[in-house]
């Protein structure tokens, strides 16, 4: 993995974000091209293939938005969405539309380093794990054994199905829409308040302090994130 | 099976119309009896008992218990609306407090004695249409009426007594009223009588013998018995037609009636609508204005049967045509009519024959395949004159001695002639007198012109001279023909010019109509359309028009449009607002507040009124039934242009929201933008150095400055964008299901650095239910509580967060240990840049104003207060929706 630095596209329309991002990527040993409009982009894309795109959904051109439908139909590169604050609906349908994760501006370094590097690992990781490490939790998936500090805990069936969504997913960010058509099925996208039951279950169940989750973080008005595994 | 036994759609549209029209409406419950002293009144007090036990609000309006002692016993204890004195002409009348029951406006309201007529000057002239207005507010009512007072049976009740009935209700004002039978057997009312139990007043004392004998009532009783069943299949018919089982219209009859001036017509309108009920038949009463103008009385007599038709349900048509068959005829076919109802003719045969053939058997011969229903012509109590003859004969003195005149001056011109041509050819000059004349003048005079230019003739230059004596045939045969050939020809252009003239009418109308029209479809807008509307209606009615439109200040229903050419006095205001509320025509000529001194129409388009069209006339005689068909046609005209324009108005004005809401958004969009994308860069630069790593204390210092710094120029970007999102009127509201929790996490986080000088404490009481609120406004309404509470309050102390599901809302509390409220006015705190006194720097006064507008969005309401150990505590309160079932599994 360290052999090759990887190449990551930065799709932005400030050109002040795009000198500050490649200086930093350059000093985390990333190779850096960048584009200051969705066609520019899309071409660059296509011409060198990036590990990673961070993609600006505010883009002159034509939304970002269109970019990453346009990239999503041939292309399963990781996309990070750079978005405001108070643009919820945005950042979900990007990341229902395909996107990996986002960023909200004013963003902090450290935090788009670690959200890019779980990007990474997670697209070069070929074959699944049978058993995820979070803290003290370990959800083996072959067996359907949850135990948290060696001590067996006891899920529901959607319980499971929940956390094993999640734990398959850790690191990334997974919509309310994604995650209730998946267990709880087609039809059921707005039944929010399913969700926000059995999260606060599971919590209650495998969280040492369930006042402040440290395995399962909430994105507010979007959905949820497992702790990223192996850091 | 077939088409028929299908439900048609429009009957079930219908239907279900009525039935949500009946659920709005109040609904009506008449205690019927056949005669008085049967126990009405009684009936209605205990089933009112019946529904005030049970717990409903029942007053009582009217009651007239005429002093009965188990009547009055049985009122007593119901709360009762206190009557309203009138004085009239010296006497003192109690009438039923109509205002007062609409402002008191009860579930269900008891109005004794449906057929009363009500005092001069009240607003209705008859008892039932209060009751109406007290439907159409809502109230059930409860009333009593005798079969004797029903219009449609009224004569058969006159029949059978002999006494005339003059309070009367049309039956259309009991439709969807449902019936109770108050019933009695003859003998036991007699009984009643006898034990002097029945009320009569002094005058019917001696019509009572011969009103209540023993054939009489048992007729009336069958009466009342008929009808309530009737009734009762008529509902029956209603629900069949409605849910498609047995067969709607039996007949697919359509009855055809024709009314005239004739005083005939009203019993004509009364048959026809009880066959009409005998077959289950829609039915329409034609009225054919011919070229003849009528009289006042007459005028006013054939407004009557049409109303009366109107009432009984009947569809009503007007058409023109000189020749009454052939209008009859050509409506019948037009409306598909299979039986049309005539009176037999009281006219002589003359007239008759001189009119080629009976009215009635030119009807019967042309009348193809419809029937022809002859009916006897009752009701001739007040004139049984044919009113024809009246008309044609009615003697105009001026106009006859100005013909006289002429044919006296012709006469003066014969004679010179006489000196130079034959006697004959002066009888040409008499005929082209006759022929100009009957230009000018009308059939009669026309006729004694022809007449008397024949004697002249006859008189002066057919010789023997100056006899009227003829002695040579050749003579007699001139002169037969002269008096015929000015005749014929005479009445034939006075005919003619008759025609034109009405065709002329007519025309008159239709252009009237279509220049509304056209100016209406022409007027750029609103100011210019209600000019045209005043003009063209004073201009064609000749009238003074004001136009009156719904206040949007809502202090007043309507008020008067300053164009108007009648400036209202306040009763007439209250005249149209009564006439907007009610949607139904009120004034002179109509049956609400007759006595106001204008007309009032309603501009109704769909379900609601637009404004009033009030109309004070300059001429003293009321309209002919044409020009009330034309102002009609008007008002349906102005009040769809009415209703167009308001629904551009409101979609121009929709669209321009839109509009400027996009826009708003878009401006607030790149200013975020804009705003952001250097914070952004500050950020990372400060977190890109950091990471970079090899940094001393000091330096490190200066990043962690740099990052709060940026979180807080941040936080003021963020309050300043909502604040002007608020002020537009653009938050878009987002509820959804959320775990406060969560929120408070965000909140806490978003705040970063300024909370690590306090100790923060949360308190959620165990399984804290998911709530449903919008996460952006309640995440910043938290970020607002808590970063004030930060920093108002010294470094060290506590800040608690509390949160509560109650019954029915959700209470927030931030609380703190700091200085408390300052003194003063605790709303306005609320209040935008409202900056506490202790407040360190860092604060904008703008975050409070942000959690009252977002608190408010979400129709909660915040306040704060002082605590009792000091500090201040903030309590936000927004309303908790019910968590749905989330379903269960088995483990």
């Amino acid at each position: 993995m360290n052999a090759e630095k990887p190449w990551v596209l930065i799709v932005d329309d400030e050109p002040q974000i795009r000198r500050l991002l490649t200086v930093t990527l350059e000093a985390n040993n990333y190779h850096v091209l960048s584009a200051a409009g969705g066609r520019e982009g899309l071409v660059l894309a296509a011409q060198h293939r990036p590990a990673l795109v961070i993609l600006d959904i505010g883009l002159p051109d034509f939304s970002g938005q269109e970019v990453l439908r346009r990239l999503r139909e041939w292309s399963h590169t990781p996309v990070i969405i750079l978005s405001v604050q108070d643009d919820e609906k945005g950042k979900v349908t990007a990341l229902d539309a395909g996107a990996d994760d986002y960023v909200t501006k004013p963003f902090n370094t450290d935090e788009l380093l670690a959200r890019l590097r779980v990007a990474l690992r997670r697209s070069t990781k070929t074959e699944e794990a049978a058993v995820v490490t979070a803290k003290n939790l370990v959800v083996d998936l072959a067996t359907r054994c949850v135990t948290v500090g060696g001590k067996e805990v006891k899920l529901s069936k959607i319980e499971y199905d929940l956390l094993r969504l999640l734990a398959r997913h850790a690191g990334k960010v997974l919509t309310h829409r994604q995650i209730l058509q998946e267990v709880w099925g087609v039809g059921h996208e707005n039944d929010t308040h399913y969700l926000r039951v059995y999260i606060a279950h599971l919590r209650e169940k495998l969280e040492s302090n369930p006042e402040s989750p440290e395995l399962i973080f909430t994105e507010l008005g979007v959905g949820y994130r497992f702790m990223a595994t192996d850091t | 099976m077939t088409e028929r036994d299908r439900p048609n759609p429009d009957a079930l549209l219908a239907a279900l119309q009525r039935d949500e029209a009946r659920q709005q409406r109040g609904r009506l419950k008449v205690f019927l009896g056949m005669c008085a002293g049967v126990g009405k009144t009684y009936a209605m007090l205990e089933a009112a008992r019946r529904e005030f036990a049970a717990g409903r609000d029942v007053v009582i309006g009217y009651l007239e218990t005429h002093g009965r002692k188990e009547t009055d016993a049985l009122a007593e204890g119901l709360p009762t609306i206190p009557r309203r004195q009138i004085e009239y002409r010296g006497i003192q009348l109690s009438e039923f407090d109509l205002d007062a029951a609409l402002a008191r406006k009860p579930k269900l309201i008891l109005v004794d004695e449906f057929a009363h007529s009500n005092a001069p000057e009240s607003r209705h002239p008859k008892r039932y249409q209060d009751v109406l207005e007290l439907l159409n507010a809502g109230m059930d009512v409860f009333t009593t009426l005798n079969i004797q007072h029903l219009e449609s049976r009224a004569e058969a009740v006159a029949q059978i007594t002999g006494v005339t009935i003059h309070e009367t209700v049309p039956d259309t004002a009991l439709t969807d009223a449902e019936f109770e039978l108050v019933d009695l057997p003859p003998d036991d009312l007699r009984a009643r009588l006898a034990a002097g139990k029945v009320y009569l007043p002094e005058r019917a004392a001696t019509a009572q013998d011969r009103f209540f004998r023993a054939g009489n009532l048992s007729a009336l009783r069958e009466l009342a018995l008929r009808f309530t069943a009737e009734h009762v299949g008529q509902d029956v018919l209603a629900e069949r037609r409605a849910h498609g089982t047995g067969t709607p219209w039996k007949s697919g009859q359509r009855l055809l009636v024709a009314v005239s001036a004739s005083p005939t017509s009203a019993s004509l309108v009364r048959w026809t609508r009880r066959l009409a009920g005998e077959l289950h038949a829609a039915w329409l009463a034609v009225y054919v204005e011919s070229t003849r103008t009528l009289s006042d009385e007459d005028q006013a007599r054939l407004a009557k049967h049409l109303a009366l038709a109107r009432e009984l349900g009947a569809e009503i048509i007007t058409t023109t045509d000189d020749d009454v068959v052939r209008g009859i005829l050509r409506m019948a076919r037009e409306q598909n009519a299979t039986q049309i109802v005539v009176g037999k003719p009281a006219a002589g045969r003359v007239t008759e024959l001189f009119r080629g053939g009976s009215v009635l058997n030119r009807l019967i011969r042309e009348s193809g395949q419809i029937d022809v229903h002859v009916v006897r012509a009752e009701g001739e109590k007040f004139s049984s004159r044919p009113i024809r003859q009246e008309n044609f004969w009615k003697i105009d003195f001026r106009t006859y001695t100005s013909v006289a005149g002429v044919v006296a001056g012709v006469t003066g011109l014969n004679a010179v002639l006489d000196q130079f041509v034959g006697f004959y050819a002066l009888a040409l000059t008499y005929l082209l007198a006759v022929v100009v004349l009957a230009l000018f003048v009308g059939r009669g005079p026309v006729f004694f012109a022809a007449t008397l230019s024949a004697l002249l003739w006859n008189f002066f230059f057919l010789p023997p001279r100056y006899t009227f004596y003829i002695t040579n045939f050749q003579d007699g045969m001139m002169f037969a023909m002269y008096f015929i050939v000015a005749l014929v020809l005479g009445q034939l252009t006075a005919r003619i010019r008759a025609q034109q003239t009405a065709e002329r009418q007519r025309e008159q109308r239709a252009t009237a109509l279509y220049l509304l029209t056209r100016e209406l479809a022409e007027s750029p807008d609103l100011a210019q359309l209600l000019a045209v509307v005043i003009q063209q209606v004073g201009k064609t009615f000749s009238a003074d028009v004001a136009l009156s439109l719904p206040d949007e200040s809502q202090a007043a229903p309507v008020t008067n449009y300053f164009a108007s050419t009648w400036a209202l006095s306040d009763k007439e205001q209250t005249v149209a607002a009564w006439a907007f509320q009610q949607r139904q025509a009120a004034g002179r000529g109509t049956d609400n507040l007759p006595a106001s001194e204008g007309l009032h129409l309603p501009l109704v388009a769909g379900a609601r009124a637009t404004g009033v069209l009030s109309l004070r006339f300059h001429d003293a005689p009321p309209l002919s039934p044409a020009q009330r068909d034309l102002l009609d046609a008007f008002i349906r005209q102005i009040a769809l242009v009415f209703d167009r324009e308001r629904l551009r108005d409101t979609e121009t004005q929709a669209k321009f929201l839109a509009e400027s809401e996009r826009m708003g958004t878009m401006l607030l969009n790149s200013v975020s933008h804009e705003l952001r994308t250097p914070l952004a860069a500050i950020s990372s630069v400060a977190s890109g150095l950091r990471a970079a790593g090899e940094l001393n204390s000091a330096q490190k210092t200066l990043t962690v400055e740099l990052d709060e710094a940026t979180r807080r120029l941040n936080r003021l970007v963020q309050n300043l964008l909502d604040l002007s999102r608020l002020e537009a009127g653009h938050l878009r509201m987002n509820a959804d299901w959320h775990d406060l929790r969560d929120l408070v996490r965000a909140a806490v986080q978003n705040l970063g650095g300024i909370l690590n000088r306090h100790e923060i404490k949360i308190d959620f009481p165990p399984d804290f239910p998911p709530v449903k609120l919008d996460a952006v406004l309640t995440e910043q309404i938290l970020v607002n509580l808590l970063g004030n509470a930060a920093i108002h309050t010294s470094a060290g102390t506590n800040i608690e967060f509390f949160a509560r599901a109650e019954a029915d809302q959700l209470v927030l509390r931030v609380a703190d240990n700091g200085p408390g409220l300052p003194a003063g006015d605790a709303a306005r705190l609320f209040d935008r840049f409202q900056r506490g006194p202790a407040a360190v720097a860092g604060g904008t006064g703008i975050g409070l104003s942000l959690v009252k507008g977002f608190t408010e969005a979400q129709n909660g309401s915040v306040s704060a207060e002082n605590r009792a150990g000091g500090g201040a505590v903030f309590t936000v309160k927004l309303p908790l929706t019910k968590l749905p079932p989330v379903p269960e599994e088995k483990e």
